[in-house]
């Protein structure tokens, strides 16, 4: 059961108290309307699962009610950091391709 | 009868208070202290179970968590018993019931037995797999036989009458294993004034300490532990744990501790304590020194009852005063061992000849057991035990130096015990958990701990460091470390010192050859609770498996409830000879958690009963209580489903339901909606990109229904949303997807559009709804209000207002889910009961009739309105709906869903599309899920056109009404459709428009 620093609350705080809300760094198109249907399709639907860093987008649901983003590495769980919706991760370097 | 093989005196037990106790339907006598194993050893039982395969006697092999055999079945009653209880375990309390797990139908005549000595050569690894998976039907035949002849004891018919709780805990330094090495940890990490935690699975503290006659400074060592034990009590920042088995260690240093806090008392626990606890602790960091189990040497027989791990036999005697036989034959790879045959002399019974594997052994131990006159066999083996349901003889013979052949001719030792050691496995079963492989280390001849992630210290013999100086030192230097880590300020504590006598190096041996080879060879077991020989482990590799992964599946090595605490090494290592591979090429299985198996009821804890979830209760609910009300759960919400009159069925209060709301005036607690308040000056936009619909021109005052899509353009949840201010509205969802919604609605926000500005909460509990509805709705609100202005023409269909009603302030929202003149009245929680009350009071002259979810969802199925989650299922979008006058195309923003549905699978014109379905026999209803087919008489599987989704008769149109879902049924209404039942009954139905009542809705704005 992971045990995860709140960007927000500024505290380690339970996982019972979170949600993961799956890959993080997903921007929404900015013209929806002018995506193919591919486009569209693969911001709808296609994932990255890396062995190693992965970025996830959490929300601390039972608690302020933030979305915030954790640097996890898949294979050990270890929370590499957390960070605040907006800004960048320290770490990086991942097969996914962060974008914005 | 008497305690045969107790010992006069010593041990660690109290002869004061005798206790009884039963097994297998007999009675017995132990002492306070005593465990379940040392007793029955004591009174001289020896066959406790018969193996699960071939049904072979089995004793007592071990005398801590690593015990195969003596798992029992333990309880004085029905609602008591316990399962998978490991005899060596468990402490003896008076009028302790234990039962064999296996050996149906008895201990004495077993049918497996005879079965087994028929059919041993029959029954090959992967047998199972072989042989009763075909005919596949017959499996439910072979497994009922299979289960009872394989005994794993059973779970109680009747409920368990205890209680059990749960502790979360935070701790600087969680040290697992109350031996040597984790008592220094303990000393160090306490002394820095750091929150410190020391469980140890048995009852007493003090590991290796409490077995043998070590000396500390000189002093008998239990001195010391005393002492240490007195200083960690002392210190308000140390929880000592005895009877506390650490059984997992999660991600983050979290680790689980099953405490049993009555187990040593009782079959019940006294009343107002609890049985067993889960601590859940999350710890900064933590030092194992969980120790290492005693490996047992693999030879012909080695099942028999009367061979036993070296270091169990001490155990025995030492700690419990007891000796399980009379003439001693010890088979040895490590100098360690001579202890065994030692202890045994010095309680006064014959040491036959201790046998050492190792060829020219000649050391301090050889000369202290030549001093002693003990006969030393240097470069020999026990090669097979003799003996029928007990040792009766030891067949030695000579040993290869490489240990691979026996060698010359054999002597047989006339004894009844034989305990053998094939050195130590560091128990790094816990440093498994979160995934770290351990590592082959050929010095220490086991696997200690691999690399680790966890904030993980590891101390002591699980690090493969066996001495007890190494162990102390170890462990003081290591818990001062782990107190620092955690900040503290701290320095190793000092340690005494051991007198050791020095060891020679010991031999890697974990098969001892037979003159035949295995397969022909007496069984050579190596998993005594699956009965995995060396021979099935061989047969294994030469059947290709190859993965130790594999090789365990296959042969279930490993696979009991103990986890194959005694036998895996040795398992993995036969399996490496027989692939010519090295043990570190081969590999090890890993360990997963529990270490030891945990009862439900410490997993489960208090969220048993009323306590297992949450309940939601509304307002009113205890008048639905009162008036007889059946309920429904709705997410966690208790719902009235429907009213019952004395002696009415179901359909006839429904019926009578619907018929007063239509006819009259029915009314609904809605309080469960869930109802976000949004606020800002952004609001409006907001609403505007997560509804399909437009919000731009909403007015104050004015309420207006939406959809909710996800991206992929699917309805998830619609509502009713009211603007109260320019810059203020209140959404109401579904019940069930209130929290989601609101997540959602976060999501979007914060992650999409920051620079929006506006706050939105939940505020479902505070208020209470009331809906009532029918003709006579005005008439009864209209007595309760003197504020609010109910003219059809001010206060129009989809306007709210602002009032008092029956006193208290309150929104009055004309909306309507039944299509009949309706308000719903909202006030604060806190009022609703008084409010519902006055309506009762006021409406008894209109036969005001409450109405449950049931006859809702008929009043809005007769109306065409959807329910999304019913009619909806995740791959429906607002077209397939008929609903496309609830999506604003031309919105400035691409608002949420919009892009989904114009995908190319979306725009087909046959996707399922929902009407409305009339049964050619009115009074048949369809069931829900129901398929449509076109032609019923085609072959099977049939092509179907899509399924129903809500169901009803209503006593309204005294017919039944159906909604559902047709391929291209919005072009299809007329066409007559096909519903194959499961009963082979075919239902025929016209596909027609969805509304089925007042299709140009007049009865909702008179």
């Amino acid at each position: 059961m992971f045990y995860i620093y709140c960007p927000y609350c500024g505290e380690h705080r339970e996982e019972e108290e979170f949600h993961a809300k799956g890959q993080a760094h997903l921007a929404r198109p900015e013209d929806p309307d002018a995506c193919s249907d591919e486009e569209w399709g693969n911001f709808l639907y296609f994932r990255s699962n890396p062995r190693g860093l992965y970025h996830e987008l959490w929300v601390h649901a039972i608690g302020c009610r933030k979305f915030f983003n954790i640097a996890r590495d898949t294979q050990t769980y270890e929370i590499l950091e957390t960070y605040r919706i907006g800004e960048s991760p320290n770490l990086s370097q991942s097969t996914e391709q962060l974008q914005s | 009868m008497t305690q045969s093989n107790r010992l006069p005196r010593g041990g660690r037990i109290d002869r004061s208070r005798p206790l009884t106790f039963q097994f297998n339907g007999q009675t017995y006598q132990g002492f306070a202290g005593d465990s379940l194993a040392s007793a029955l050893l004591a009174n001289g039982v020896d066959v406790i179970g018969r193996s699960f395969k071939y049904s072979r006697p089995r004793g007592i092999v071990a005398a801590g968590a690593e015990e195969p055999n003596a798992v029992f079945q333990i309880g004085a009653t029905e609602a008591t018993q316990t399962p998978n209880v490991r005899a060596t375990q468990q402490e003896l309390f008076e009028g302790l019931v234990s039962q064999p797990t296996s050996g149906w139908p008895n201990l004495k005549f077993d049918f497996m037995g005879v079965m087994g000595t028929i059919l041993g050569r029959m029954l090959p690894p992967g047998f199972y797999y072989k042989t009763f998976m075909f005919p596949q039907a017959a499996w439910d035949t072979y497994e009922k036989y299979i289960r009872k002849a394989a005994g794993l004891g059973r779970s109680p018919r009747e409920p368990d009458a205890d209680i059990y709780d749960h502790l979360n805990q935070h701790t600087d330094v969680l040290v697992v294993g109350a031996g040597p090495a984790g008592l220094a940890a303990a000393l160090s990490a306490a002394r820095s004034g750091a929150r410190v935690i020391l469980a140890d699975e048995q009852a007493e503290m003090g590991g290796s300490l409490l077995d043998g006659g070590d000396t500390l400074d000189g002093q008998p060592a239990a001195k010391w532990l005393k002492a240490t034990l007195e200083e960690l009590a002392s210190y308000d920042n140390v929880l000592l744990l005895p009877r506390s088995t650490v059984n997992g260690y999660h991600d983050h240093n979290f680790l689980t501790i099953h405490e049993r806090r009555t187990d040593h008392l009782s079959d019940r626990a006294p009343a107002g304590q609890s049985r067993q606890r889960l601590h859940r602790v999350r710890a900064q960091w933590v030092v194992l020194a969980t120790g290492a189990h005693e490996r047992p040497l693999v030879y012909g027989n080695n099942d028999l009852p009367g061979c036993m791990l070296a270091s169990a036999v001490s155990t025995y005697i030492n700690r419990y005063a007891v000796v399980p036989g009379q003439r001693l034959v010890l088979m040895t790879t490590n100098d360690n061992a001579y202890r065994t045959a030692f202890d045994w002399q010095d309680a006064g019974r014959e040491v036959v000849a201790i046998v050492d594997t190792r060829q020219g052994a000649a050391g301090a131990w050889q000369a202290e057991a030549r001093r002693r006159g003990i006969k030393v066999l240097t470069g020999h083996a026990v090669i097979e035990a003799r003996g029928r349901k007990h040792v009766q003889g030891a067949v030695v013979s000579g040993l290869s130096a490489d240990g691979s052949q026996a060698l010359g001719s054999d002597q047989v030792l006339v004894c009844d015990t034989i305990a053998t050691s094939g050195g130590w496995s560091p128990a790094v079963h816990l440093s498994c958990h979160t995934g770290s492989r351990p590592i082959w280390d050929d010095d220490v001849i086991g696997f200690v701990p691999g690399k680790t992630v966890q904030k993980q210290l590891v101390a002591g013999a699980v690090a493969g460091h066996f001495g007890l100086n190494e162990c102390l030192e170890e462990g003081a230097s290591l818990g001062a470390l782990a107190a620092t880590n955690a900040g503290f300020t701290a320095e190793p504590a000092a340690v005494p010192a051991a007198e050791t006598r020095p060891e020679t190096r010991p031999m890697a041996l974990f098969c001892v050859p037979h003159h035949k080879r295995n397969s022909r060879a007496p069984k050579q077991f190596v998993d005594f609770q699956t009965d995995v020989t060396a021979a099935a482990i061989e047969l294994a590799t030469r059947e290709g498996f190859e993965s130790i992964e594999h090789v365990k599946r296959y042969t279930a090595m490993g696979f009991g409830t103990d986890q194959g605490k005694l036998g895996n090494i040795n398992g993995m290592a036969i399996a490496a000879k027989s692939l010519n591979q090295t043990i570190p090429q081969t590999g090890t299985t890993i360990f997963r958690p529990n270490y030891t198996p945990v009862t439900f009821g410490a997993i489960v804890g208090r969220h048993v009963d009323d306590l297992f979830d949450p309940k939601r209760y509304t307002a009113m609910h205890e008048w639905h209580v009162k008036h007889g009300a059946k309920f429904e759960d709705v997410g966690q919400w208790k719902r009235p489903w429907y009213y019952p009159k004395p002696g009415e069925t179901m359909q006839q209060a429904l019926n009578r339901e619907c018929l007063a709301t239509r006819n009259s005036i029915g009314i609904l607690d809605a309080s469960t909606l869930g109802k976000i308040d949004i606020q800002g000056k952004d609001a409006r936009e907001f609403l505007g990109r997560v509804y399909t619909n437009a919000w731009a021109k909403l007015a104050v005052g004015k309420c207006r229904y939406g959809l909710m899509c996800h991206e992929d353009g699917m309805v998830f949840d619609d509502g009713v949303t009211s603007c109260l201010g320019e810059n203020h509205f209140l959404m109401t969802t579904t019940t069930g997807g209130a929290a989601g919604v609101l997540e959602w609605l976060e999501l979007y926000h914060q992650t999409e559009w920051p620079e929006l500005e506006v706050y939105m909460n939940t505020v479902t509990d505070h208020w209470a709804t009331m809906t009532i509805a029918g003709p006579n709705a005005r008439k009864l609100l209209a007595e309760l209000t003197d504020d609010i202005d109910l003219d059809r023409d001010t206060f129009k269909f989809m306007d709210w207002r602002q009032g008092t009603v029956a006193g208290v302030p309150a929104r009055v929202f004309r909306i309507s889910f039944t299509g009949e003149l309706s308000y719903e009245i909202n006030v604060q929680a806190h009022y609703g009961l008084h409010v519902w009350e006055k309506l009762f009071e006021h409406g008894a002259k209109y036969d005001l009739t409450p109405y449950g979810t049931e006859t809702m969802h008929i009043l809005r199925a007769e109306k065409g309105f959807i329910i999304a989650g019913q009619d909806t299922d995740g791959s429906v979008h607002p077209y397939d709906l008929g609903m496309s006058w609830a999506v604003k195309e031309d919105k400035p923003f691409s608002f949420i869903g919009k892009r989904g549905m114009k995908r190319e699978d979306c725009v087909r014109t046959d996707r399922k599309q929902l009407v409305g379905l009339k049964t050619l026999d009115p009074g048949i209803v369809l069931p829900e899920g129901a398929q449509a087919v076109d032609d019923p008489n085609q072959p099977k599987p049939m092509r179907m056109l899509g399924h129903i989704t809500s169901s009803y008769y209503s006593a309204n149109l005294k017919r039944s009404i159906a909604m559902g879902v047709i391929r291209n049924g919005h072009n299809r209404e007329g066409d007559i459709v096909y519903y194959p039942l499961e009963n082979g009954r075919v239902v025929e139905a016209e596909i027609c428009g969805t509304i089925f009542l007042d299709p140009k809705g007049e009865r909702q704005n008179v």
